[in-house]
């Protein structure tokens, strides 16, 4: 556990609702939720999550840190955005639950080996390097993301696509070496910086 | 319609449905001089479309007659019908409307004998019956009427079969030359009771009511019961006519939601809970009934009724709110989907009907009211100061049961009676 967590755990000692109003994205709303459920039965994934949102939401309320923030459930979710437009009460669900795995990834106590988390994670890397997302690079991490085997595996099954791709100049192989970035790496490095300072002090605060 | 009187103490009740009925009979019964203004062609209102009260389940026939016979002894009040005001302007004290009459082309020699309705053919939509039937051209709105008159829609102005309605006329009480009037009343206090609509269903996009047959809203649900409405008293679906023994209520159908109505329309929780017994009533211990909802609000009293029907075995209670709606499309079963929060069960039933408990809402819009009125973020009109001689009753003022609508129609014809008073002290 991260030195951060166990400030956090002493700071709000039974009270998980105002540490997750304090610190996670749009967390401040988790309270307004009524319990009715539209959210987890318009969930499409609904039936692969082990705690849907509004159990989740009730997780918070009941003070069950631990199962929340190592849950897998919130990152589950693919951004549909269809208990946002059904929730009687407007609660920007979606942004909560990426909220929530951001704040637990931030901790350092984010479920380890969670596919949907490991992906975030080299998207993010591969994006943050040149300001530009560098497909042939995101696919070859990903394809060899669970050993060199099964990335042999799944490249050779896919290397069909990867050849009509290349025909119609949906990718390049000079993305290999170097790849396209943004026109000011430099500013977009700083930006970057910037924007994790405001966000630390904000979640540290 | 020259011989209406209307003064600085008269009092002008904006609807004629049970809270218009109640204010302006309170009134009139402590001697003030009262007009009615009603859009449809008969008093009565919403009321008239129920088949039971609750919680003693008993008919509004009942108080309804009482009410009519109250109404017609009564030589304060004068009740204008397919009337609408459309313009209203002034202060406490003093105010005058204009007031828009449409023709009902039959006078007061009618009898209700019906033989204008046994020539004519053509067919229209009936509004009582929430568009579920057919009535014809020339028409009784409802066997409760009052004034017990014949309407002849003006469909039908110009057509042969006018002339034969006319003709069959054994009273000389047709008469086609009927013009629409405008005319100008005074007014010292203003009772506003139009009360409310349901809630339009179509917009509840995942419960597909503009898609499935078999998905209806309560208000459609209640007109089945009435052995004179659209399917003769039986309870059947829409798709194909089979009998609905097993039957889902869904709960806040629009209301308590801030994509649609963000209030509590207060009544649907009784309305499904007392529509259950209608199942029961209908089928006994064949029937099926599920209610879904997000908390039942059984308010005061109510509570009772509603321990009554948990007890009732063949009534299940589903704690949650209903995701979406697919149909089966071999039999038409509505089947619904979602998560019972009562353990986090995920579910998918099939049902013979589903029932949306519909909100209300105020029957006019934000923006339609003749004159600036001090409204909640609802539409309701508020208990303010500013609206002067301008009093709510019912749910114009709020969403209310029928009882409540009393009350709040009671109180606002006293507000108008004080009113009228003053101007009265004033003039000596």
């Amino acid at each position: 556990m991260s030195d951060l967590n166990t400030s956090m755990v002493e700071k709000y000692r039974n009270n998980f609702l105002k540490e997750v109003e304090a610190h996670v994205e749009e967390g401040e709303w988790v309270k307004m939720c009524m319990q009715c459920g539209v959210c987890s039965g318009s969930c499409p994934l609904g039936p692969h999550w082990e705690h849907p949102p509004q159990e989740l939401f009730m997780m918070i309320r009941a003070g069950k840190r631990e199962e929340v923030l190592s849950s897998e459930s919130m990152w589950m979710c693919t951004s549909c955005y269809n208990c946002i437009v059904r929730c009687p009460r407007e609660l920007p669900i979606t942004h909560i639950m990426h909220g929530l795995a951001h704040y637990a990834t931030r901790l350092g106590i984010e479920p380890k080996g969670q596919p949907t988390r490991q992906f975030a994670q080299l998207f993010w890397d591969n994006l943050a390097k040149n300001g530009r997302v560098n497909e042939l690079w995101l696919g070859v991490n990903l394809y060899f993301m669970n050993g060199l085997v099964e990335g042999i595996k799944v490249a050779m099954g896919m290397a069909g696509i990867g050849l009509g791709m290349l025909k119609a100049g949906r990718l390049s192989l000079k993305e290999l070496v170097g790849g396209h970035t943004v026109k000011d790496k430099k500013g977009f490095k700083a930006m970057i910086k910037k924007a994790q300072e405001l966000e630390a002090a904000r979640v540290d605060k | 319609m020259s011989d209406i009187v209307a003064t600085n103490q008269t009092i002008l009740v904006v609807g004629g449905g049970i809270s218009g009925m109640t204010a302006a009979l309170e009134a009139a019964e402590v001697g003030k001089q009262v007009i009615v203004i009603e859009k449809t062609p008969s008093v009565g209102g919403r009321v008239t479309k129920l088949y039971k009260y609750f919680p003693k389940l008993c008919f509004p026939t009942c108080g309804q007659e009482i009410n009519q016979r109250r109404m017609a002894a009564n030589r304060n009040i004068t009740v204008l019908t397919m009337a609408e005001v459309t313009e209203l302007s002034g202060e406490a004290g003093n105010y005058s409307a204009t007031v828009k009459i449409s023709p009902r082309y039959v006078n007061d020699n009618c009898t209700a004998c019906g033989a204008c309705a046994e020539v004519v053919e053509s067919e229209f939509d009936d509004e009582h019956n929430y568009n579920m039937s057919k009535r014809k051209g020339a028409y009784l709105p409802h066997n409760l009427a009052m004034p017990k008159r014949y309407v002849i829609d003006p469909a039908l102005i110009g057509t042969d079969e006018a002339t034969k309605a006319k003709e069959a006329c054994p009273f000389n009480a047709i008469d086609l030359d009927m013009q629409e009037e405008t005319i100008e009343l005074k007014a010292g206090a203003v009772v506003w009771a139009t009360g409310w609509r349901p809630f339009d269903a179509n917009k509840i996009q995942p419960y597909g009511y503009d898609r499935f047959d078999n998905v209806i809203t309560s208000v459609e649900f209640e007109r089945m019961m009435d052995p004179f409405g659209p399917t003769g008293g039986k309870l059947v679906r829409p798709s194909d006519g089979k009998e609905a023994k097993n039957v889902a209520f869904i709960q806040c159908a629009g209301s308590r939601d801030r994509n649609y109505l963000r209030h509590c329309s207060r009544i649907c929780c009784m309305a499904s809970l007392k529509q259950s017994t209608y199942v029961t009533e209908k089928y006994g211990d064949e029937a099926n009934v599920s209610i879904y909802y997000i908390d039942i609000r059984a308010i005061d009293r109510f509570e009772d009724f509603y321990q009554k029907v948990q007890d009732n075995e063949n009534v299940t209670f589903i704690k949650s709110k209903v995701a979406n709606i697919v149909e089966n499309h071999e039999n038409n079963n509505p089947v619904l989907k979602g998560v019972n929060t009562e353990g986090y069960h995920r579910y998918e039933n099939e049902h013979d009907l589903v029932v949306l408990a519909v909100g209300m809402e105020p029957s006019v819009a934000k923006d339609e009211f003749p004159i600036e009125l001090k409204l909640n973020d609802e539409g309701f009109i508020e208990n303010d100061e500013a609206n002067g001689g301008v009093f709510a009753a019912g749910c114009s003022a709020d969403a209310l049961d029928v009882n409540r609508a009393v009350q709040s129609a009671t109180a606002s014809a006293l507000r108008a009676i004080q009113v009228v008073n003053r101007v009265a002290q004033a003039e000596g």
